[in-house]
């Protein structure tokens, strides 16, 4: 049974992220949550770009913010996002974690801390290793994580890191991510219901 | 693991409670995600073995409770940040306040200084500066003392100098520093009206009277209760029609106090006190 999905990609990313979210539903069960690295100026593009491209309503995470399911939600450019255990969004300005801020790694261990191991977390695209903690992390406590295929990935620095950091429940090549996704989440939502 | 959360979770809420009871500084109210992170960051870094082990430092050890301190109050700041901010400064709040014989600014969260030296600068270009008074405080004394001093290191200045010209800057922003070998030393005259002082936004109370309050980017890192005080503290601290300037991503619209406010440039986030 899941709570949220976490999702980091970099270079490539928008591509990557349009490909595995146009896959999934209206009705999506679950919350995901997404942390593209981008220049710092850049405005609200990306959540206009995805939003035309999937079936999903995409917004940028607001300060304390209550998550909610079957909404996509994009780390602003240049803050932190960070998960609380009640379940809203907090920003932070420090530093870049593996030179990167928004980081990865800041947002799957705060969501490992807010949804336990609850969480499906996947690694997409990228040139740097930044997520690759946040893996090792998520799987230590019982969550999933699936990684993109590096073969398949426009930079593979990143799922290769991933895969290296722990190991991952499921390495897929691009176009079966988002199917993949859905039957997972669904399978993990009829074992919650058995009498439905 | 889940386990571990649990236990840490109780650990993190005894420590903040030791903070406070030893030194008096309160994070009990700060976004629990952040605070976790930086502690947990410090405790890797010195080895501890766990929160608990590193309580018991801080209690008996003021040397590693400054250090704590410095990583729980986030100093990243820049001179002119979010140079669209200073512009709508400029345009909508500045031409208000020249009706004033008289002005007091508060910025609050201060940090380093960055921005209270931009706000002076801009005061100066729009021939305000000599009657306003500007009190710039912080919940960090070391945070302070460098603001007071107005060094910044050189190799920051080539980002200020675009942001003061994004931000509607009308001289030659080198004319307000000295270079020093590898520092920028601010030009004395901006520090005349500004009192560097030291107040906590958690703890401490409310600051009389003031024209324009800065207050931006310090909210985020406080859970809701806190922002309310925070707020209430800047509406009781403002004159009527007094400005509220918050940060970015910061907003007033879920604050007990909103109905007080109202939006002047609501994506800058600056607002005024209603009369």
């Amino acid at each position: 049974m899941f709570e949220a999905v976490v999702i980091g990609s970099s270079a490539g990313g928008i591509k990557a992220l349009t490909y595995v979210l146009s896959a999934l539903p209206h009705e999506f069960p679950l919350p995901i949550i997404i942390v593209q690295h981008l220049h710092p100026n850049s405005d609200s593009y990306l959540t206009k770009i995805l939003g035309a491209k999937c079936g999903l309503l995409v917004k940028q995470a607001d300060e304390k913010e209550t998550i909610e399911r079957g909404i996509v939600y994009l780390a602003p450019p240049n803050y932190h996002l960070l998960i609380e255990e009640d379940h809203t969004f907090s920003l932070s300005l420090e530093g870049p974690v593996n030179f990167a801020r928004p980081s990865v790694d800041v947002l799957f261990e705060s969501a490992l801390f807010a949804y336990r191991g609850k969480l499906i977390g996947i690694i997409l695209t990228g040139a740097n290793h930044d997520g690759a903690q946040g893996v090792k992390q998520i799987k230590s406590a019982g969550g999933y994580i699936i990684v993109q295929d590096p073969a398949t990935a426009e930079a593979e620095a990143m799922p290769r890191a991933a895969i290296v950091a722990a190991s991952v429940d499921k390495i897929l090549p691009l176009d079966q991510i988002g199917p993949y996704l859905l039957q997972l989440v669904n399978r993990s939502q009829s074992r919650r219901h058995p009498f439905e | 693991m889940i386990e571990d959360i649990e236990t840490q979770n109780i650990e993190l809420q005894l420590l903040l409670q030791a903070i406070y009871l030893k030194y008096g500084y309160d994070f009990r109210n700060y976004a629990k995600a952040s605070v976790k992170r930086r502690i947990l960051h410090r405790l890797n870094k010195d080895s501890f073995a766990n929160i608990s082990a590193m309580q018991h430092k801080l209690l008996y050890d003021v040397n590693f409770f400054e250090t704590l301190l410095l990583d729980l109050s986030i100093n990243v700041t820049e001179m002119f940040r979010d140079p669209s901010f200073y512009l709508a400064l400029r345009q909508k709040v500045i031409p208000v306040l020249k009706h004033f014989p008289f002005l007091k600014i508060w910025h609050a969260g201060c940090s380093t200084g960055e921005e209270v030296y931009s706000m002076a600068i801009v005061l100066k270009e729009e021939d305000l500066y000599e009657r306003t008074q500007i009190y710039a405080t912080d919940m960090n004394e070391v945070a302070l003392k460098q603001a007071r001093e107005g060094i910044f290191p050189i190799n920051r200045l080539k980002q200020y100098t675009i942001n003061y010209q994004k931000a509607g800057g009308k001289e030659s922003f080198s004319d307000y520093y000295a270079a020093h070998y590898d520092h920028a030393v601010m030009d004395k005259s901006l520090k005349e009206n500004i009192l560097f002082s030291d107040h906590n936004l958690a703890t401490d109370g409310v600051f009389g009277e003031m024209n324009l309050i800065l207050c931006r980017n310090v909210l985020i890192y406080f859970n809701r209760e806190l922002q309310n005080r925070a707020i209430r503290l800047f509406s009781e601290s403002l004159c009527p029609t007094g400005f509220l300037c918050l940060g970015t991503k910061e907003s007033i619209r879920l604050s007990e106090d909103s109905e007080h406010f109202e939006d002047v440039v609501k994506e800058e986030r600056i607002y005024q006190k209603k009369h």
